[in-house]
């Protein structure tokens, strides 16, 4: 099935810039380390759709944004990995995980 | 209205949808639930791509690893009905601005873009074409990224588990 008959790539691209200023609002006006954590997520999702758009629309004989896009799954799995740890490890000795609550580098 | 367009439109719809809900709702656990949903659409968007595997691995990875990891450490650190603080008025401000010029400006210069889909016949993008490149050293192999990969997942794996264990005192 190709999409390039069906639906203009201008509206997938217009998705991913939706989804990305979702996540980037998420990160700013939530003040909870996990929540701020699922805007970068989305933001990271939003970049995927537009490297899939332009694979299937525009190169359709190659692969590559089909592997960019693989590969930026497994760097936010590795990134939510290490995050979650910190965030765990932060409420441990905080017990807090609000960012304006977590100002000491040093303790 | 043909069928690719209408799951086209569902599928979006969805995801702008339960994106702007997971941004929205202050009871945490539902924003990771919404989270997942959106993770899900975006799945189907890849699947009506003709990239089973990139959405397969949206599904394992996205969908049954991070949301589950996130679920996990939202139950380690806050109570399960609790709600989180309104945003401040001035950070509400300021993300709304941000959002507002942003997708904007984003959306006047794509849709006055008029892109060329190719015409060049489509690959297969079956596992043996993905299998073949992604150790193939050529050209156009990827061999080289998936073994740095394999490196960075070793040093994730190796440093999640040094920050998060118990110290001893």
């Amino acid at each position: 099935m190709n999409l390039s008959s069906e639906i203009p790539l201008n509206y997938m691209i217009l998705l991913g810039t939706l989804v990305f200023f979702i996540g980037l609002v998420g990160v700013i006006i939530r003040r909870n380390l996990i929540t701020m954590l699922m805007g970068i997520e989305l933001m990271l999702n939003a970049v995927n759709i537009n490297f899939a758009a332009f694979n299937h629309y525009l190169y359709p004989h190659r692969l590559e944004g089909h592997f960019f896009a693989l590969f930026v799954i497994a760097i936010a799995a590795a990134e939510a990995a290490v995050a979650i740890a910190l965030i765990i490890n932060i409420y441990r000795k905080f017990g807090t995980v609000s960012v304006d609550d977590v100002d000491e580098l040093k303790y | 209205m043909t069928g690719p367009k209408i799951i086209f439109y569902i599928l979006s719809a969805s995801i702008v949808m339960f994106a702007i809900l997971s941004l929205i709702d202050r009871r945490i656990l539902r924003a990771a639930i919404y989270l997942l949903f959106v993770l899900v659409a975006m799945a189907g968007l890849y699947y009506m791509m003709n990239f089973q595997f990139l959405a397969a691995t949206q599904l394992i990875l996205y969908a049954g690893g991070i949301v589950v990891l996130i679920i996990f450490s939202i139950l380690l650190t806050s109570q399960i009905n609790s709600k989180l603080d309104p945003p401040k008025a001035s950070h509400l401000l300021a993300g709304i601005f941000t959002a507002v010029v942003g997708i904007v400006l984003s959306a006047i210069t794509i849709l006055q873009y008029t892109f060329k889909p190719s015409q060049t016949p489509g690959i297969a993008v079956n596992m043996h074409t993905i299998g073949m490149e992604l150790m193939d050293t050529g050209d156009q192999g990827y061999a080289l990224p998936f073994e740095v990969i394999s490196v960075l997942l070793l040093a994730v794996l190796v440093s999640t588990i040094f920050i998060a264990r118990k110290t001893r005192t």
